[in-house]
């Protein structure tokens, strides 16, 4: 029994790294119903940028998010007002082949660079400091953080939507995006900006998980989807719903792995296709 | 208005027409002159512009963009291996009962995913790819994550030596694409070929002009999941070993699939075909490159959504109005200019 307990902390835990990886991908959609199809490969490919800049500047992974998150920010931004502008419209088919073409060109891009070979961030002491709650249950300081910094995302993502001005910006480009102009935003440059900070989460989510596991250029599709599992789980309503889903799918796949890690992710996936089939507006949607 | 007519035949048609059917006489008399390394090249040919034809059925048609055909090939292969190696079932026999197989799982698959709208059933088509492929690793008796190869009496029953092994395998393969180009064809200008159309252009105005539009998608994802798995399963023939990671490739089944069907024209008949044939061309001339090459594929994939969506086919249909098989109708005095 407590082997089960131990294994729901650590999947509630993980589920926090599950809506990082779901937060931006849920943000561009409900700004630009846009499904980036390589958002999982523009985690790992912020994995290795922190890779390159911790190896060249010595620097701990998290402080190298300093760097990490403009550059990547930066990509994003270019990404948008590069590519996926150009295929923003009621057909949702060109942003779908646009983004796999460039999730295709990322995976094999890395592997020119880095071959296959399994990489990952050395963080020092963070990575085995805990916290013992008892014999068999003890809260790893790193993951606890990649928790705390889910909900931080969030909290702060509330704050930007709905007190700022470029909060009322995507929700206005969000509501209807000629309207939107024609109140004088420029709506290539709002969805080039929303980009820009679903790929900053993207970085943190993306160095968090180098720091926890290794990552090859191959790694990118399976977060993706995590990533859009916990979108669904959640209901597709609110950030809160979201980070439900990725603790939903963090529990289900470490409980399921604690009896036989050969079931890990097939059990996250076959939950999700189980509350596909019985819910399928997500456990916290509103039903349609 | 003397000589104005409507239809969907020309003299190109006819034309074109009378070249397909000298071009399956050539492909046929193939299998008493060409080499082995040719009969095995052109196999492949067959097969990947078979996976072309029904993907783009799929998403150029029903709008079903799914990046999950894997699922149906892999299904395919290790069926047909699994049937061979316990159950002692001749590959030429199994071919058709792995389609039914395939079709009869692909209704609830379905089901289940076209609960997700648009992009959304992208990746839910992905999932269950993913729990295809997490499923083979578990069974064991079909090799678990190593794989299995296919046992040498299965393969020395389609033919005694390589030779007439490959001949039974093209042959196979031709009447299996040919089936699906016929099958294609016949949808496209039936009924439902209207509906698909309708469909293809505008979702929405299909549906208020009375489309039963999620009984035509159905239609389409199974007959596409049956052919595709009888496609994976001669795929496997060929290479006589399978394991999770070849045969649930998402980059070999359907990124590459996706590329070549984006490059000939999305949602066009002939596009796929001109995809697979300048997919192979450039792959005999630049094979070396590996990784790269898939980069630059991705590279020409995203330009030609970007500057030509409708991919080569499509861009030199409406520069033109060439159309070589009789599908759309078209208002012509006698000549093959399409109204577009």
């Amino acid at each position: 029994m407590e082997h089960v307990v131990n294994a729901i902390v650590q999947g509630v835990l993980t589920g926090g790294l599950y809506a990082m990886f779901a937060i931006g991908l849920a943000l561009i959609f409900g700004i630009m119903r846009l499904v980036n199809i390589a958002h999982g490969d523009l985690i790992v490919l912020a994995a290795y940028v922190a890779l390159i800049v911790t190896q060249t500047l010595g620097l701990n992974p998290l402080l190298a998010l300093v760097i990490v998150i403009p550059i990547m920010a930066i990509v994003g931004y270019g990404l948008q007002r590069g590519l996926f502008n150009r295929t923003i419209g009621t057909d949702v088919m060109p942003s779908l082949l646009v983004s796999f073409g460039l999730s295709v060109i990322i995976q094999n891009g890395l592997l020119i660079l880095f071959s296959a070979d399994n990489k990952r961030l050395q963080a020092g002491p963070l990575e085995v400091a805990s916290v013992t709650l008892s014999d068999t249950i003890s809260i790893g300081l790193l993951p606890l953080l990649q928790l705390v910094l889910a909900i931080l995302v969030i909290i702060g993502l509330q704050f930007l939507l709905y007190r700022t001005a470029i909060g009322r910006a995507f929700r206005a480009v969000s509501d209807d995006p000629r309207i939107a102009q024609l109140m004088g935003l420029n709506n290539k440059h709002v969805f080039a900006l929303a980009m820009a900070l679903s790929c900053a989460i993207v970085a943190l989510a993306g160095v968090l998980l180098a720091i926890r596991a290794n990552f090859d250029p191959a790694t990118g599709p399976t977060r993706l989807i995590f990533g859009f599992e916990a979108v669904i789980i959640g209901g597709l309503t609110s950030f809160w719903g979201t980070l439900a889903g990725g603790i939903i799918l963090g529990v289900v796949q470490s409980v399921a792995s604690s009896f036989d890690p050969g079931w890990q992710i097939l059990a996250g996936h076959i939950a999700f296709l189980i509350v596909l089939a019985v819910r399928p507006n997500g456990l916290f949607g509103r039903v349609a | 208005m003397a000589g104005l007519h409507v239809g969907r035949s020309s003299s190109l048609t006819h034309l074109a027409m009378g070249g397909v059917l000298a071009l399956a006489a050539l492909l046929l008399s193939a299998v008493f002159w060409a080499s082995n390394d040719t009969l095995r090249l052109t196999t492949d040919i067959f097969l990947y512009i078979a996976l072309a034809c029904l993907w783009n059925f799929l998403a150029g048609y029903a709008g079903l963009v799914s990046v999950g055909q894997q699922a149906y090939v892999g299904l395919g292969g290790y069926g047909l291996f699994a049937l061979a190696a316990k159950a002692d079932v001749p590959a030429l026999y199994a071919l058709p009962l792995l389609g039914f197989i395939a079709a009869l799982l692909s209704v609830p698959i379905a089901k289940l995913l076209f609960r997700l709208r648009g992009a959304y059933f992208t990746i839910g088509s992905w999932v269950v790819a993913e729990v295809f492929h997490l499923g083979a690793i578990l069974v064991v008796p079909l090799g678990g994550g190593s794989g299995m190869s296919l046992p040498v009496r299965a393969a020395q029953a389609l033919g005694r030596t390589p030779h007439d092994r490959f001949v039974t395998t093209y042959l196979t393969a031709l009447v299996l694409l040919l089936s699906v180009l016929i099958m294609i064809f016949v949808v496209l200008r039936s009924r439902m070929g209207l509906a698909l159309t309708a469909i293809r252009d505008n979702e929405a105005a299909a549906r208020s002009n009375g489309v039963n539009v999620d009984r035509v998608k159905l239609i389409v994802y199974v007959a596409a999941a049956a052919a595709t798995a009888m496609v994976g399963a001669l795929i496997f023939i060929q290479k006589l070993r399978i394991s999770p990671d070849a045969g649930f490739s998402v980059n070999d089944w359907t990124a590459l699939i996706i590329f070549m069907v984006v490059i000939g024209g999305i949602g066009t008949f002939e596009g796929p075909i001109l995809g697979a044939l300048i997919y192979f061309l450039l792959r005999e001339t630049l094979a070396t490159l590996g990784p790269v090459y898939l980069i630059i594929l991705g590279a020409v994939a995203i330009a030609v959504m970007l500057i030509e969506p409708r991919g080569i086919w499509g861009f030199v249909r409406a520069r033109w109005g060439l159309q070589l098989l009789p599908l759309s109708f078209v208002v012509g005095t006698s000549a093959s200019k399409i109204e577009k």
